[in-house]
């Protein structure tokens, strides 16, 4: 490094030399990380922010109707809108009849009000203005719904970048016309459930997942280091066997002709086939198959560092084998119980194929409605809202995950 | 029921739309892998050496595509990608794989560079070989188990991924999850069996590798002696999962 | 020393930049249909021959009818599907909304030839199809006749599939409530009526089990899992083929016709307009329509067919006979909002 060769001596000097050394080092290790950062931001978070944006992005009707929605910002509210609404109406249904930005602004104000985009979209194709006719009577010469304060309310309301409306629907509330927020009706009302559903499925998966895992750990912990590996190797296969290979082995085996219906058929254990599969108990059976090395894991490294020797002083103290378990063993273990709970945990709430595959309608998540918005009814504005909230109740836990039990706390509880 | 026969798996081989499908699987996976290693492993390094503000955060957002559902990373990235026409290319597919494969990556090569001394890496540089070479020579040697295994990881995450495939991916980019995904939906018929069978031995022989691995491993700790601080056996394994 | 790094990046990016070489240069078309029997169908019917004919690469896709993809294509125009299979209420709301080309007809064929539903802005009717409600008769000795006998779970206890969906699901509901076939989209049309269709869907909500791909039903039906379901009769026709003994009533069917049309912007329209015409013609329509029991569009293939298979066929008088014909305008208009209701129903 050049900066050897100014020879001016003194010991301050070579500190800050010393100092600007390992500033220059640790510069270059963090360097290391720029590529990584850079990669991460391009494919996911600035997709991820942007997914975000289009919960509030409200783009169609202004770019559909850009003088109209302009003419209605001076708008009262109250009567029906002058002449010059009118004019810039009909200017801007002249511009674009058949053009798909106007089939995207029908489409978007009939999320809002079912039936509008015949409304808007029979508008622009029949608007036929006489010589010496006004606008107005045009329009309200082809659709009668124009002389009504609503529909301009409706537009108007529209004419704002940003957009409240997918995230209220997402959690199962409305505005209405005149501002206020009230409930959804109650055949639309679904969201809340959803959410509600999919947090209530991961608790019973993470308590099933847990209550199988635990023991297991525990076994794992304490066997001979060959046993250990072997039942090791057995928890490890099916973790790497293909998620879908999986799903399709659990649908052979519980469906009704399947082995296990058979079986009990056969045992005399039931009369009829039992519906095993494309239902809650299908869904719940699969993810805790696929979820369990996740709790064994963590678990069974925690329990690999309690000494044998705590619990053996406990006992020669006097204290019964369980209890020696429950006031000293138990404890110890519970960073493993926090870190794998909360990891699988996490892991359900974005489930998406082991129930859309084994479940029905009533044993979809949060992802599947996400899905669904994007693929089926192009609703981009609404998957977006819905991810939204199911990305908020997983970042509120991750954040619990990465304080207690993730990388930057990893020394604490790394086994001595 | 009437025996055995390798019929469906010559059902398999024989028809294009599953070969079409494992070769897509073997164009984009091990690319997909190559980039995850490649970035997670220097980023890994970087992380273990320099301490700085709000690194625990940063590590934090690095390992999140892992927990973030996937559907959301999904759309997000089929949403972000059209645009740039990288959806429906088997480069835009690369990228989101090996997003997905960074995180397993970062964890497994930061667990064994825990236990890596650096000193070692230091002490090869001052006799000569540089910083780049004393990395190939010393550095990757001992901590190449650890990437070894965060690629298994990246490896398996994309061969086994369906989610981000089903949004970006055409008919030509169809991998074999995607495949076995609209099989199980339309019927199970014995060429799904047939894959699935393809999909197990491929899932035994990774667990094989690793497993090979980490003896290895223990092995080179016992010869080594003082190269390596002797990591324990569980930090290994639990931090490769824990993430 | 950094050659290493260098290498690697240089090696992903030719070999990524290779792939996408690849896909512009080779005389590919990608078509995407409804997969399964249908696909396997098109295939013999259509694929291989214009392949055979023009040495063109068919590469075949398959999907449920989402138009989310075909939209974020022709959003940011990077169209990599050439020509798609669609329901009529899609074809109608994608045209208006910009996502297909209109069509030249001079292109395909004489339209004159066709029956007349099949011709329309952006699309040109492929076969006509129909739902319908589909048995077992191995497994039921009492023989359903109609929708009303789908709700009677007293008389055939067990579990129904139905098309995940508004479409032709409603219609059915309001079928089985007694509604006469001219009178369902009238009944359905007012708020009123979407009541109705629910509340009857509610009175078998626990026997019911969605399907969502065509090969479903028969299988499900083989299998037992089902005691009756709906079904594209094509798909129940090919079980039959295949040696199982459904059945098909063909009473309260609803019939509807797929269209091939061209995303808006594809690089290979002129290939497309190709494919199209040639898959149009008579004689490769009348390959389909003995491979899978789907009506031809085109009134030449329908005069060369075997008139044992036009008996099977959705278009044959006898099967027309209280048959519902699908609605398109409606679902255009009240599609999103339909699905949407219906998503949240069944999701409770």
């Amino acid at each position: 490094m050049s900066v050897a060769i100014e020879m001016d001596g003194g010991v301050p000097n070579l500190k800050a030399r010393l100092r600007r050394a390992e500033r220059l080092t640790k510069l270059k290790y963090i360097g290391l990380i720029i590529p990584l950062a850079l990669f991460l931001l391009v494919t996911f978070l600035w997709p991820i922010g942007s997914l975000l944006y289009r919960a509030v992005a409200n783009p169609e009707v202004i770019e559909a109707l850009p003088r109209t929605t302009q003419a209605l910002r001076g708008w009262d509210g109250e009567t029906l809108p002058g002449d010059d609404v009118f004019d810039a109406f009909a200017g801007d249904l002249d511009g674009n009849r058949r053009s798909p930005v106007l089939a995207g602004a029908a489409k978007r104000l009939n999320m809002e009000e079912p039936g509008f985009r015949s409304v808007l979209i029979n508008t622009a194709r029949k608007l036929d203005r006489q010589p010496g006719q006004s606008a107005k009577d045009a329009i309200l010469a082809v659709e009668p719904r124009w002389g009504d304060v609503s529909a301009w309310r409706l537009v108007a309301r529209n004419g704002q970048l940003v957009t409240p409306f997918y995230i209220l629907s997402a959690l199962d509330l409305r505005i209405t016309d005149d501002g206020a927020i009230v409930r959804a009706p109650d055949d639309q009302a679904i969201y809340v459930e959803i959410l509600l559903r999919t947090l209530w499925m991961s608790v019973v998966v993470t308590a099933l997942c847990m209550l199988l895992g635990y023991p297991l750990a525990y076994l794992l912990a304490q066997v001979s280091t060959g046993t250990g590996n072997l039942l090791m190797i057995l928890v490890l296969l099916p973790f790497w066997t293909s998620v879908l290979v999986r799903v399709a082995a659990w649908i052979v085996l519980l469906q009704k002709e399947g082995p296990i219906n058979k079986a009990m058929l056969a045992l005399g254990l039931i009369t009829e086939p039992l519906q095993l599969v494309f239902n809650r108990f299908g869904v719940y059976i699969a993810m805790v198959h696929i979820l369990l090395p996740f709790v064994v894991l963590p678990l069974y490294a925690v329990m690999k560092s309690i000494k044998p020797a705590y619990v053996r002083a406990a006992i020669s103290l006097g204290a019964p084998p369980f209890s020696a378990f429950w006031k000293i063993y138990f404890p110890l273990s519970l960073p493993g119980v926090g870190a794998g709970g909360l990891l699988v945990f996490i892991l359900c709430m974005g489930y998406y194929i082991t129930p859309a595959l084994l479940g029905s309608p009533r044993e979809q998540m949060a992802s599947y409605f996400v899905a669904f918005y994007t693929n089926e009814t192009i609703n981009w504005g609404m998957a977006a809202a819905l991810s939204a909230v199911l990305l908020s109740a997983t970042m509120i836990l991750y954040v619990i995950y990465a304080r207690h039990f993730g990388p930057a706390r990893a020394n604490q509880i790394t086994p001595r | 029921m009437s025996g055995f026969s390798l019929r469906w798996y010559e059902e398999f081989f024989g028809s294009t739309t599953w070969t079409d499908a494992l070769k897509n699987s073997l164009i984009i996976s091990p690319l997909a892998t190559l980039l995850a290693v490649v970035l997670g492993t220097l980023a890994a390094i970087g992380l273990t050496r320099a301490s700085f503000p709000g690194k625990a955060l940063l590590v934090s957002i690095l390992i999140s595509p892992m927990v973030v559902p996937v559907v959301i990373s999904g759309v997000a990235i089929y949403l972000f990608f059209s645009p740039l026409g990288l959806s429906g290319s088997y480069l835009g597919l690369v990228l989101a794989h090996a997003m997905l494969g960074v995180p397993f990556v970062i964890t497994t090569v930061t667990a064994t560079l825990q236990g890596f001394d650096f000193n070692l890496a230091r002490a090869a540089s001052s006799l000569g070989v540089g910083p780049v070479g004393a990395f190939f020579k010393v550095t990757l040697p001992i901590v190449g188990p650890g990437i070894v295994s965060g690629a298994l990881f990246a490896f398996a995450t994309s061969f086994d991924e369906v989610v981000v495939t089903l949004f970006l991916a055409s008919p030509e980019q169809q991998t074999l999850p995607r495949k076995m995904f609209s099989g199980i939906r339309d019927n199970i018929s014995p060429t799904i069996a047939a894959a699935a069978t393809i999909l197990v031995l491929l899932a035994t022989a990774l667990l094989l590798v690793l497993e090979w691995q980490r003896r290895r491993t223990e092995q080179m700790r016992g010869t080594a002696g003082s190269a390596v601080r002797p990591p324990r056996r569980g930090l290994l394994r639990r931090r490769m999962f824990e993430g | 020393m950094q050659t290493p790094k260098t290498l690697v990046i240089l090696a992903l990016a030719l070999s990524t930049t290779a792939f996408v070489a690849a896909r512009a240069n080779a005389e590919e078309l990608t078509v995407i249909s409804f997969g399964g029997a249908v696909q396997k169908a098109q295939e013999k019917a259509y694929y291989e021959p214009f392949s055979k004919e023009t040495g063109i690469k068919i590469v075949a896709g398959e999907y449920n009818g989402e138009q989310a993809k075909i939209k974020a294509m022709v959003d940011t125009k990077n169209v990599t599907w050439d020509v798609v299979e669609l329901e009529s209420a899609e074809l109608y709301r994608g045209c208006e909304e910009g996502l297909y080309e209109q069509l030249d007809f001079a292109k395909i064929g004489d339209t004159k030839n066709f029956v007349p539903k099949a011709v329309s802005e952006c699309g040109i009717g492929t076969f006509v199809w129909s739902t319908v409600l589909a048995y077992d008769a191995d497994k039921l000795t009492t023989r359903p006749a109609s929708w009303q006998d789908f709700w009677d779970v007293r008389k055939f206890p067990g579990k129904r599939g139905l098309r995940k969906g508004a479409k032709f699901t409603l219609e059915i509901a309001l079928l089985a409530d007694g509604v006469k076939p001219a009178d369902v989209y009238t009944v359905l049309g007012t708020k009123e009526g979407v009541e109705r269709a629910f509340a009857k869907l509610d009175q078998i909500k626990p026997n019911l089990q969605w399907w969502e791909a065509g090969a479903q039903p028969p299988q499900m039906l083989a299998a037992g899992d089902l005691v009756m379901s709906s079904a594209y009769n094509g798909r129940i026709a090919t079980a039959q083929k295949e040696g199982k003994n459904l059945k098909i009533v063909w009473s309260g069917s609803i019939y509807d016709a797929d269209h091939w049309a061209i995303p808006t912007g594809t690089p290979k329209q002129a290939l497309a307009y190709k494919f199209i015409a040639f898959a149009s013609s008579p004689g490769p329509q009348k390959v389909y329509s003995s491979e899978i029991a789907y009506g031809p569009t085109n009134l030449k293939a329908v005069e060369a067919l075997d008139p044992k298979r036009v008996a099977d066929l959705p278009t044959a008088p006898k099967n027309l006979e209280g048959a519902v014909a699908s609605n398109t305008q409606f679902w255009v208009e009240h599609g999103e909002e339909l699905e949407q209701r219906f998503n949240a129903w069944a999701a409770k």
